[in-house]
C-alpha cells in the first residue's frame, strides 16, 4: 500500500515526466466514457478540462508547476457553482444555468492548476441519502461492478437480469463518491449537511472528510441549510485529504461564516504510537437498526486501537437519538428559506405562466422542484408559522444546544476522538432502497452522520473492511473543533492497520489503470 | 391532529409551492408527528443554538467596492429581459383563493 498520499505519487510522476498532465486528463475522460453507466457525472468538461491539462504540462516543462495538485484530475459536486459550466444541483429548476462565477473552493483548486473534469451527479438540492432523486437519474455504486460483489451475489434466477442487482452509493454525494471509486478523478468535492459526504463515501469505500463547520468557504456551494453545510472532500487515502484540506480551508471574506484563524496546511505524520489517544465509544450509536456485521467491525476497531496501547473507553452522548428530528426542523425551516430564491426571475427556470409574479413564482416551483423539496419546503414553512415558530423551530435550537454541549462534555474528559458507524448496514439493491421514501430513508441512514453536522464538528470515513455481500463498510472518526490535523493522523494510522482492499473493477480495462501503477512503482520508503 | 385546509392553503401561498396530492398532506402529517418527538426533550433554562460559532465575532470587511459592473454576466441567465430589466409579470395581484385556482386542497 502505498506510503505517500496518491496525489502526492501522481504529481512526482508529473514532475519526473513519467505521465504528462494531458496524458492523465486523456486517461480519467476515457475512464468517464467506459464506466458512464454509472451515471456519476451529469456534464463532462472535457473541452476546458484538457485545456487545464494542457497549461498544466506546461508549467511542468517549464519547471514552474503550482503545487502537488497542479494537473490532477478532480471532480466537483452540481451544487458548486463553476463559472462557464452548468450548475444544475440535478434540478429542473437550474437545467441550462450556467454559473457566472466559481465558487471559492472550485477558485482555490484551479489556482493549484488542478484539472476540472466535470460534474458530479446527486440527489436534487442535495436533498437525499441515495443520489437517487435526482432529475438525471440515480448514481449506481461502482462496487455493484467489482469482482468482490459478484462473486458474493447469488442470482436468483435465469431471467432474472443482473443489471437490476445494482447497488447504491449512498448520497447526496454520490456521484462524487462513484467518480472517486471508479478511478475517474483523485478527488472530488462534496458537500456535507446530515451525513452526504460520509454515508457515500462509506458507501462506496474511500475516505470522506467533513471539516469543521467555518473552515472552509461555502461561496459559491448552493446553500442548503446556511448553519450546517459545509464542503465536503472525497479521496482514496487520507493523506490525499489532507492535501486537498490544505489547498481549501482558510478564511474567505466573501463568506462571513469562515473563522478569520490562520490556517496551515500540514503534512500528516506517520503516527506509530497510540498510547497517548483517548478514544471514545459513543454508546448510543449503538443504534437500533445497526447491522451486526457493522456492529462487528466498529468492535474490531476498537480493539485494534486497545490492543496498541490506546485507551479506549465507552462514552455517552445522551441526545443523539434527537439529532435526527432536530435536524429535520431546522433543515426545513432553513430549507424553506433558502429555495425562495427560485422564482424564475433572473435565473434557472421559469414558467410561460405570466398572469401575476404570484402565479409565475409558484407556477415555476411546481415546474421546477421534485417532491422531496416541495415536501421540505412545505414542512418548512409549517414549523416556521407564528403559531408554531416557538414549539419547533425554537425549540430544535435549543435541543441543538444539548446535542453540541453533549460533545463538550465528552471532549472536556480527556476523549481526543470518538470512533463510531457511519451507517447501518452496507449498500443496499436500488430496488430494494426506493420501497421507502426519501424523508424515511434520510431519517435512517443520516442517524449516524448527523449529529456532527449539529455540533459544527469534524468527521471523516474511513473504509474499514467488505461486507459478507463484499461491499464496503467504514467507520467514522468525528474529532474536536478545528483540530483536523490530530483527526486526520488518527485516520490515517487507522487506514494503514485495515489494509482496506483496492475495487476490482472488471469493466475498467486494465491498460486504462496504467496511469495508476504510477503510485504502485513510485520509489518512497 | 390533523392539519386544517386552511393552514394547507396558508402554507400554498406562503411557500409558492403545491401539494399535488394527498401523499403531499401525507407527507406534511408525518412530519409533523415526527418533530413532535422533540417535546419530550427538557429544555428549560437552555437557550436557542443559531450557530455552532456564536461565541466568534462575525467578520465584517471595509466597506469598499472590490467586485461589481457584471450586468451583463448576471442578465445572461434570466429568461425574460429588456435592456438592463428583469422583467416580470404584473405585481400585487394575490394568488386565487382556494375555490378558484387550481389546487388538489379544493377537493378537501
Amino acid at each position: 500500500r502505498p506510503q505517500r498520499g496518491l496525489s502526492l505519487q501522481v504529481s512526482a510522476a508529473l514532475k519526473e515526466g513519467r505521465v504528462t498532465a494531458t496524458e492523465l486528463c486523456q486517461r480519467c475522460l476515457s475512464l468517464i466514457r467506459s464506466t458512464k453507466f454509472l451515471n456519476a457525472y451529469i456534464t463532462v468538461a472535457e473541452e476546458t478540462a484538457l485545456k487545464q491539462a494542457e497549461e498544466s504540462e506546461k508549467r511542468y516543462r517549464a519547471g514552474q508547476q503550482l503545487g502537488v495538485l497542479d494537473g490532477i484530475p478532480i471532480a466537483v459536486k452540481d451544487n458548486f457553482n463553476t463559472a462557464g459550466i452548468e450548475t444544475t444541483c440535478a434540478s429542473n429548476m437550474l437545467k441550462g444555468y450556467i454559473s457566472p462565477y466559481n465558487a471559492t473552493v472550485v477558485q482555490k483548486l484551479l489556482d493549484q492548476g488542478a484539472v476540472l473534469l466535470g460534474k458530479t451527479n446527486l440527489d436534487e438540492f442535495a436533498m437525499g441519502s441515495g443520489s437517487t432523486d435526482g432529475v438525471f437519474g440515480p448514481v449506481r455504486n461502482p462496487w455493484s461492478y467489482s469482482r468482490q460483489y459478484k462473486k458474493k451475489s447469488v442470482p436468483k434466477s435465469h431471467s432474472e437480469d443482473k443489471e437490476s442487482n445494482w447497488v447504491i452509493t449512498g448520497g447526496s454525494s454520490g456521484g462524487s463518491a462513484a467518480a472517486v471509486s471508479s478511478f475517474t478523478c483523485f478527488a472530488a468535492l462534496g458537500s456535507d449537511t446530515g451525513g452526504s459526504t460520509r454515508n457515500p463515501a462509506a458507501h462506496c469505500g474511500v475516505v470522506g472528510l467533513k471539516p469543521t463547520y467555518g473552515l472552509i468557504s461555502r461561496h459559491g456551494l448552493i446553500p442548503l441549510v446556511n448553519s450546517m453545510d459545509v464542503p465536503g472532500i472525497l479521496t482514496r487515502c487520507v493523506d490525499d485529504a489532507a492535501v486537498v484540506l490544505g489547498s481549501l480551508a482558510g478564511h474567505d471574506p466573501k463568506d462571513s461564516t469562515t473563522i478569520q484563524d490562520d490556517f496551515k496546511p500540514f503534512e500528516l505524520p506517520n503516527l506509530t504510537d497510540v498510547r497517548k489517544l483517548s478514544i471514545g465509544i459513543p454508546k448510543e450509536y449503538h443504534a437500533p437498526g445497526l447491522s451486526s456485521e457493522i456492529l462487528a467491525v466498529w468492535s474490531k476497531a476498537a480493539d485494534l486501537f486497545e490492543n496498541a496501547g490506546a485507551k479506549v473507553t465507552e462514552v455517552s452522548l445522551p441526545h443523539t437519538r434527537y439529532s435526527i428530528v432536530c435536524y429535520h426542523v431546522l433543515c426545513t425551516a432553513e430549507v424553506a428559506s433558502n429555495m425562495a430564491r427560485f422564482d424564475g426571475l433572473e435565473y434557472g427556470h421559469r414558467s410561460d405562466m405570466n398572469k401575476s409574479t404570484e402565479s409565475m413564482y409558484a407556477a415555476t416551483r411546481r415546474e421546477g422542484f421534485n417532491d422531496v423539496v416541495r415536501g421540505r419546503i412545505l414542512s418548512g414553512n409549517y414549523f416556521l408559522l407564528k403559531q408554531n415558530y416557538e414549539n419547533y423551530f425554537i425549540k430544535a435550537q435549543k435541543v441543538r444546544r444539548l446535542i453540541a454541549n453533549d460533545f463538550v462534555k465528552v471532549f472536556g474528559s480527556g476523549v481526543d476522538i470518538l470512533l463510531t458507524p457511519t451507517t447501518l448496514s452496507d449498500a443496499v439493491p436500488y430496488m430494494e432502497f426506493i420501497k421507502e421514501d426519501n424523508r424515511t430513508r434520510s431519517t435512517q441512514d443520516d442517524i449516524l452522520t448527523q449529529a456532527a453536522n449539529m455540533a459544527g464538528l469534524p468527521a471523516i470515513n474511513v473504509p474499514a473492511a467488505l461486507s459478507e455481500r463484499g461491499l464496503p463498510v467504514g467507520l467514522q472518526f468525528i474529532g474536536r473543533s478545528f483540530q483536523e490535523k490530530q483527526l486526520l493522523t488518527v485516520a490515517k494510522w487507522f487506514e494503514k492497520q485495515v489494509k482496506f482492499p483496492m475495487i476490482q473493477l472488471e469493466e475498467v480495462k486494465r491498460h486504462d489503470n496504467d496511469v495508476f501503477q504510477h503510485q504502485k512503482s513510485a520509489s518512497f520508503s | 391532529q390533523k392539519v386544517t385546509v386552511e393552514v394547507l392553503d396558508h402554507l400554498e401561498r406562503l411557500a409558492l409551492v403545491d401539494f399535488r396530492d394527498a401523499e403531499g398532506v401525507q407527507r406534511l402529517q408525518e412530519a409533523i408527528q415526527f418533530a413532535d418527538q422533540l417535546q419530550e426533550v427538557n429544555t428549560d433554562g437552555v437557550e436557542p443554538m443559531d450557530s455552532v460559532l456564536e461565541d466568534r465575532c462575525l467578520y465584517l470587511r471595509e466597506d469598499d467596492v472590490t467586485e461589481g459592473n457584471c450586468t451583463k454576466e448576471l442578465l445572461k441567465n434570466a429568461k425574460e429581459k429588456v435592456e438592463e430589466y428583469f422583467v416580470a409579470p404584473p405585481g400585487n395581484i394575490p394568488l386565487p383563493k382556494l375555490e378558484e385556482r387550481e389546487t388538489f386542497l379544493q377537493g378537501s
